[in-house]
């Protein structure tokens, strides 16, 4: 096997594994926007999404990128969710606390759904 | 006028980035010479606006802010696995906060490298903007330690004030 093969594997290989953990954030987030209990919570389940999972797939991506302006344009797109997520974020969250969107700040700790089932089950 | 040539070397640098191949052949005449225009427009207005300064133009700490990015993707990490873990656990179990966070930084860059950053970290998010301080919201009371809260903030500070004079 030639150094360019075993260059184009272990590429290959760099990106296949940064996007398989960039998808598992990206998953994550979306569970934790249903798992959490209220408005604010919710949001920072939404920023998992926004740094790591983003992040990793761009990454994986400018591994695949041909030439060096392709990968310069995903640099860019990845530079640009960097500096306007946070920016989107704190607009969501400012304009809910100036709604008057009360945080609820109590020990959340569900039943587990098995429980949960079984006491509904009891009635 | 220091700032204004690194404002157009930074804009023709992200023109050329952005369109293709170095030629004069074909239609790319056309697509520099818009380039160009474009360029001296953009310069033009913003002097027009006065706003060409040392914080909109942001090249003297440059190296400071890729270095605090360097440490903050660290942190952006750690506190995703952390948010990860919470979220995946069987038995969901999270403890919301809303806190103060004093922010003593010397310029407004500074302040709004803060402000993102804490955004930024996964289980943090800066609800508001007071006087003296900003509002965090947690998701749980562990994302609450103020001694990682002041280390961050010094942090953007030096890395945003740069020779710390607030000249031109």
């Amino acid at each position: 096997m030639s150094a360019a093969e075993i260059f184009q594997y272990a590429r290959d290989a760099f990106s296949i594994g940064a996007m398989a953990v960039g998808l598992v954030f990206v998953i994550a987030g979306a569970t934790g926007v249903m798992r959490l209990p209220d408005f604010y919570t919710r949001m920072h389940a939404a920023g998992v999404t926004d740094t790591l999972g983003a992040e990793l797939i761009i990454l994986g991506l400018i591994a695949q990128a041909g030439d060096w302006q392709t990968a310069a344009k995903l640099a860019l797109v990845g530079l640009l969710l960097f500096l306007t997520s946070p920016t989107a974020t704190h607009a969501i969250a400012n304009a809910a606390h100036r709604a008057g969107q009360k945080p609820d700040l109590s020990h959340f700790k569900p039943k587990h759904p098995a429980d949960a089932g079984s006491s509904e089950g009891q009635k | 006028m220091f700032y204004g040539i690194s404002l157009t070397a930074i804009l023709v640098a992200l023109w050329l980035t952005l369109s293709g191949p170095f030629t004069l052949s074909g239609d790319y005449p056309i697509v520099m010479g818009l380039g160009v225009i474009s360029i001296i427009v953009t310069v033009v207005l913003t002097y027009r606006m006065r706003i060409v300064d040392r914080q909109t133009v942001p090249v003297g700490p440059a190296i400071p802010l890729f270095a605090y990015w360097g440490w903050l993707g660290g942190e952006i990490v750690k506190s995703n696995l952390a948010v990860l873990r919470l979220i995946m656990k069987p038995e969901i179990e999270v403890e919301p906060r809303l806190v103060r966070v004093a922010a003593e930084q010397r310029s407004e860059l500074g302040l709004c490298v803060f402000a993102n950053s804490i955004t930024l970290t996964p289980g943090t998010v800066t609800v508001d903007v007071e006087d003296d301080g900003f509002l965090v919201h947690a998701l749980d009371n562990s994302f609450t330690d103020p001694a990682g809260f002041a280390e961050m903030g010094a942090r953007s500070d030096t890395a945003s004030d740069g020779k710390k004079t607030g000249d031109r």
